[in-house]
């Protein structure tokens, strides 16, 4: 009788879509490689990698909120909070062992508390990190509207240290987001905390019910973005040597980018890591590609947010299929 | 004292109560030269003067804002639109553009409203044919927007010299600064239509209950496509005011973090951020309230950066005020008649 | 009383919510190895019963015994820990997770720290498997249908603990097949030990597994009977608020002259979206229409096919021998129809909005958003129909959601009213108001009726029914099974269509 089991046929946007980015990903550097000499190599790619390993963490910690279904944009000004704190304290003679936990602690508990407002008072998570990146930004002018630079011995050798592989650089800091990287891969699949963000952004109503831990997941996804941001501030730093308090002004939207590109749905419940991780790639093939045109970086944004709204909109369209199912749930979850 | 209880039943009253106490300290901690007005050539001078010309931009936002915000939606992408309209505008008149206009004004900045009111459309499209969230919708257009002014602009920053484009921020007209015309315009215009027409029932309608209203034979698509299409137009006047002030169009700062300060204003207005109840002029008296935040930091000598940790922890307030679960927490510990007392500038 | 196989004893549960009594004193039992129906309609307070055994909703008095011990579950996670598992009929588990993970999300098998996907895998497909589901537990739980994913939440909660399985509405998404397959499990777990409580509409089913049928009306315990001794008509009887005795009191109706009545609405062959099937329906002008039919039946969704809101798939509707168009409900509006929804809270009222803005809302929907209705005129439209139906407020400009909810449903039907529609419908307009309030709106009814305008009524209760309709249809698993005008309409007649035969057990229609 078990034959009788009636399967509804569905697309399978988890695989489906990573595999979309991956495509994505070589058909543009395809393109790009066809286009100009001396774009296929080894150092195209790993320049991808450099410039943008503080993105991939910002956007690695980013994509832990969305899976709940939630949303931060204040990680922008965490991220030059950061560098401007750690280059204000590097300044007055602090040593880079205490400056980097210090800031990454504080990264850490900001992202906390603006979980627990968002949680516990039922906060809008847009407006609560809205909120946090006014103020976050507001702290760095109060520290310094000017740039400050980093002359700090440990930065620098951050900065500069890197091995070369076949021609191509790779600098010390993009372990780090390698680090990351695999530590998230590890934390969403394989500890109770990971698949409970899942569970949260699938249907928090039935995450709560089957009696998984959701407030504190809550809390704690803010905490794990606020870090990362942090994080990717250290990295920052280590890029520009300097902390300067209008740095990286809407960022966010990048880092959001990266990860629907990278198959995150925005109503939470589906994405990857990695998805993410090539997102932000995509975005930087897309940045290579635009500065070897000649033509000027604000293409870059137009196109990524050309690739943008097409995403979003096919994930609508694949949503709707579900439409109605989710409308009963709603209705019911607003009547309860 | 009846009638002042009747006022503060008012969205407004509490706003402009605010509004009054901010200039109030002004005037005391500057010795009274805060409410100087000076007379020159015929034209008003003064800290107040400023703070109406400079807050115009944002009293126009923050019009725009509120019907978005009362339909329980949100639009970020206002800022962006701002810096489309000013490339628009000071394109043609420093004929990059459409040489044919013959870099004439009134093309341009009809052709810049007419820009900001495609935006906005685009934006009222995602949101109510394609059911896309509403920040999600005009992120997209808040990511590209710079980009596509820079398109228009070819990248670079257009100056323009053109007095009569200048008069938009910098022109007088019986000694009031003209931008003060154009709220005035756009405001009484938009109460007109609220109050003639059952727009105004309709929105709050939408904002409160889409369901019901959809029951009732409201056309909640419709209402929401009109409200961003107008954020838009607002967002475009916006933007032109802007430009005229710069004498150009700086397609990277233009209208940076409006949207922000927009929204705040509309919270601190009182409109809630989950739809419903709206009043315009409380939402005209909360961007005052962050435009003379904003000049009284500047006047007290104090880094102006400084005034987004202000704002951040009143948009913090301003939440906690609206959450019920703070209020029942509050309530709990404090007795009934505070917890009263706390929720009222809501 | 103390039995040795009782699992659950509750006395006496008494819950209140602001201004409604949902449950007054109800008692329940239920023993090990047992499945017990818990029947009612609307508001009868299943829901709010279970919410109190589950710990979703505290109670205000009474006791819970479980296993002869006194328990107070505070959520449904402290139920689940004292063995009490619910599954509901909107399944809650979370779609994008794969189905073992879905069993065993919370309580994952680890192995060195890390979750051990190979156990869950392989445990689950052994659980499965006594449950004789054969399927890939790795694909997403939503690649499912709705009765695999159900199974699956009962798999759940079984594996975690297996006393007492409470299924609400289980079977209200399922084809016959799949719930004949239900049903083999539910014998299963019976078999087990397992006293099982059964939430269910359909009155075939309520005799095809159940052991003991206890029945509840407006928060009120009525009995508790053994499935064999208790004839289906006997059951509707209680369900709806008539003893079987006492039937035909009062129904003197005067026939109707039919057949040369005007028609004001036709329906051929109308089927919605998985809602009803083939409806044929004729409304005339003048009359109270009443649809009668358990919830689920399809009472409901026929006036929202006619209003617009739900999409036609087949079939027609023609008012005045003109076809409606069916894209949303302002073109029916146009046409002179009108609508109390059901849910009066979430689909009718506008909390936020004055009385005055409330009532006229339709109005002005349908003279469109540029015609704007004068402040003047709308306080006149208002202040008439305040007056009218006597609506109890201090002032027009009170805000809706202060108003009681007899008084809210009169807003709404103020509303209606002020549109001047030639059909008014409306569904449940009684439930959750107070008794007075109710014998108003009956009276409004028939009086509106009396002025020529043509009401279509849904109600649960069978006696206001009866009051008010001078003709009836009822249905039964969303298809018309009956139609009765004039002295026809008794509640014998009524209630044997709505049982589907007098002699029960008979009836095995699909599902």
């Amino acid at each position: 009788m078990s034959e009788s089991v009636k399967t509804r046929k569905k697309f399978r946007i988890r695989n489906m879509s990573l595999l979309v980015t991956v495509l994505l990903f070589i058909g543009l550097f395809t393109a790009g490689s066809a286009a100009y000499d001396r774009f296929f190599s080894l150092s195209t790619f790993c320049n991808l990698l450099n410039d943008g390993s503080y993105m991939i963490i910002a956007s690695i910690g980013i994509t832990f909120v969305l899976l709940t279904g939630g949303i931060d944009i204040s990680i922008s000004s965490t991220i030059a909070f950061t560098c401007v704190f750690s280059a204000f304290l590097l300044r007055t003679g602090f040593a880079a062992g205490v400056v980097i936990p210090l800031v990454l602690l504080i990264g850490l508990l900001f992202g906390a508390l603006m979980g627990f407002m968002i949680d516990a008072y039922k906060l809008q998570p847009f407006i609560v990190t809205l909120a946090g990146q006014f103020f976050m930004r507001g702290l760095c002018a109060v520290i310094s509207t000017e740039s400050i630079p980093i002359t700090d011995d440990f930065y620098k050798k951050m900065a500069l240290n890197k091995i070369i592989f076949a021609g191509a650089k790779i600098y010390y800091y993009v372990f780090i987001a390698a680090v990351v990287l695999i530590g998230a891969m590890f934390v969403l699949k394989y500890t109770r905390f990971g698949r409970t963000v899942y569970a949260v952004g699938g249907n928090e109503l039935s995450a709560s019910l089957m009696g998984l831990p959701v407030r504190k997941t809550k809390i704690m996804v803010y905490s794990i973005s606020g870090f990362c941001a942090a994080l990717a501030g250290v990295v920052f730093s280590f890029y520009t040597l300097a902390g300067y308090s209008l740095q990286n002004v809407g960022m966010e939207m990048d880092a959001i980018s990266s990860a629907v590109i990278g198959g995150t749905l925005l109503t939470g419940g589906v994405g990857t890591v990695i998805g993410t991780t090539v997102g932000v790639m995509i975005q930087g093939v897309i940045q290579t590609i635009v500065t070897y045109q000649n033509l000027n970086t604000w293409w870059t944004k137009v196109f990524s947010a050309a690739l943008l709204c097409l995403f979003i909109v096919i994930q609508r369209i694949l949503a709707g299929r579900s439409e109605k199912i989710k409308d009963v749930r709603g209705k019911l979850e607003k009547t309860a | 004292m009846e009638k002042i209880k009747k006022l503060s039943k008012y969205q407004g009253f509490w706003p402009v109560i605010v509004l009054l106490a901010i200039l109030l300290i002004n005037g005391i901690v500057s010795g009274g030269s805060f409410f100087e007005i000076k007379i020159v050539d015929a034209h008003l001078y003064g800290r107040l003067i400023d703070i109406l010309r400079n807050g115009s931009k944002l009293m126009l936002l923050a019009t725009g804002m509120t019907f978005v915000l009362a339909t329980g939606g949100t639009d970020i992408s206002v800022g962006s639109v701002m810096a489309i309209s000013g490339a628009i505008a000071c394109s043609i008149v420093d004929g990059r553009i459409l040489p044919g206009a013959g870099q004439n004004v009134q093309v341009a900045i009809l052709l810049a409203l007419l820009g900001g009111m495609l935006c906005g459309a685009w934006n009222g499209f995602l949101v109510s044919k394609i059911k896309i969230q509403p920040i999600v919708a005009t992120m997209i257009l808040m990511v590209a927007g710079r980009g596509i002014a820079q398109l228009i602009t070819d990248g670079k920053i257009v100056t323009v010299t053109s007095d009569s484009y200048y008069f938009i921020n910098g022109g007088y007209i019986l000694g009031l600064p003209f931008p003060l015309f154009i709220v005035l315009f756009v405001v009484v215009l938009v109460l007109l239509f609220t109050k003639k027409t059952a727009f105004g029932l309709f929105l709050e309608s939408t904002g409160c209950n889409p369901v019901s209203s959809h029951f009732a034979g409201i056309n909640v698509n419709n209402i929401k496509w009109l409200v961003y299409t107008f954020c838009g137009v607002t967002a475009a006047v916006a933007g032109l005011i802007e430009s005229a002030g710069i004498k150009g169009a700086d397609c990277n700062n233009a209208g940076l973090f409006m949207e922000l300060d927009a929204i705040l204003a509309v919270a601190i207005g009182g409109t809630s951020l989950n739809g419903g109840r709206f009043s315009v002029p409380a939402s005209l008296a909360g961007a005052l309230i962050i435009q003379s935040i904003t000049t009284s930091v500047y006047a007290m000598g104090i880094a102006p950066e400084i005034t987004a940790v202000v704002k951040a922890v009143i948009v913090i307030c301003i939440c906690l005020f609206q959450s019920p679960e703070f209020k029942e927490k509050m309530g709990k510990r404090f007795s009934g008649h505070q917890q009263e007392r706390m929720a009222k500038p809501v | 009383m103390s039995s040795e196989n009782m699992l659950i004893q509750m006395e006496h549960i008494s819950k209140s919510f602001p201004g409604v009594a949902a449950l007054d004193d109800v008692s329940l039992e239920l023993k090990s190895g047992e499945i017990h129906a818990l029947l009612g309609e609307n508001g009868a307070g299943k829901s709010t019963l279970i919410k109190v055994l589950t710990g979703v909703e505290e109670r205000d008095g009474g006791s819970v015994l479980l296993e002869g011990v006194p328990v107070f579950p505070k959520s449904p996670q402290d139920a689940q820990k004292l063995g009490i598992s619910t599954v509901y009929q909107e399944v809650n588990l979370c779609p994008n997770l794969s189905v073992a993970e879905n069993i065993y999300i919370g309580r994952e098998p680890k192995k060195r720290g890390s979750i051990d996907w190979k156990k869950i895998n392989q445990d689950s497909r052994t659980l499965l498997d006594r449950f004789n589901l054969n399927i890939d537990v790795t694909k997403n739980l939503d690649f499912y249908s709705v009765a695999v994913q159900q199974m699956v939440a009962i798999a759940r909660a079984v594996d975690i603990s297996a006393k007492v399985l409470i299924l609400d509405e289980p079977t209200s998404s399922l084809s016959s097949v799949e719930v004949e397959k239900l049903f083999e499990v539910m014998h299963m777990l019976k078999a087990q030990g397992m006293g099982i409580l059964f939430v269910t509409h359909f009155l075939d089913q309520v005799y095809a597994v159940s052991d003991t049928i206890t029945v509840l009306r407006n928060g009120r315990y009525v009995g508790t009977y053994a499935a064999a001794e208790l004839p289906k008509m006997q059951l509707v009887g209680k369900m709806l608020g008539k003893e079987y005795a006492e039937l035909d009191l009062s129904s003197e109706k005067e026939e109707l002259i039919g057949g040369e009545r005007e028609c004001l609405l036709e329906m051929k062959q109308a089927c919605g979206p998985g809602t009803i099937s083939n409806i044929d329906l004729k409304i005339y002008k003048g009359e109270v229409l009443g649809i009668s039919g358990l919830l689920g039946s399809g009472r409901s969704e026929i006036v929202r096919l006619i209003f617009g809101i739900d999409h036609l798939e087949q079939g027609e509707i023609s008012l005045n021998s003109q076809k409606l168009a069916g894209k949303g409900p302002l073109p029916a509006i146009r046409c002179g129809v009108a609508f109390c929804p059901e849910n009066r809270k979430t689909e009718g009222i506008i909390g936020d909005l004055s009385i005055r803005e409330n009532i006229i809302l339709a109005l002005q929907a349908k003279k469109g958003m540029l015609r704007a209705i004068s402040r003047a005129d709308a306080e006149r439209i208002a202040d008439k129909y305040i007056k009218m139906l006597e609506i109890k407020t201090p002032s027009q400009e009170q805000r809706a959601k202060n108003l009681s909810g007899g008084n809210q449903q009169k807003v709404i039907l103020a509303r209606w009213l002020a549109t001047d529609p030639q059909l008014l419908m409306l569904d449940e307009p009684t439930r959750g108001i107070d008794v007075g309030t109710k014998a108003e709106i009956q009276k409004i009814i028939v009086g509106l009726a009396e002025q020529g305008m043509t009401v279509v009524f849904i109600s649960s209760e069978i006696d206001e029914m009866l009051r008010c309709c001078s003709r009836m249809i009822v249905l039964r698993d969303r298809k018309k099974v009956g139609e009765l005008s004039g002295k026809e309409i008794a509640e014998s007649a009524v209630m044997s269509l709505i049982a589907g035969g007098v002699k029960n057990g008979e009836n095995k229609e699909a599902v």
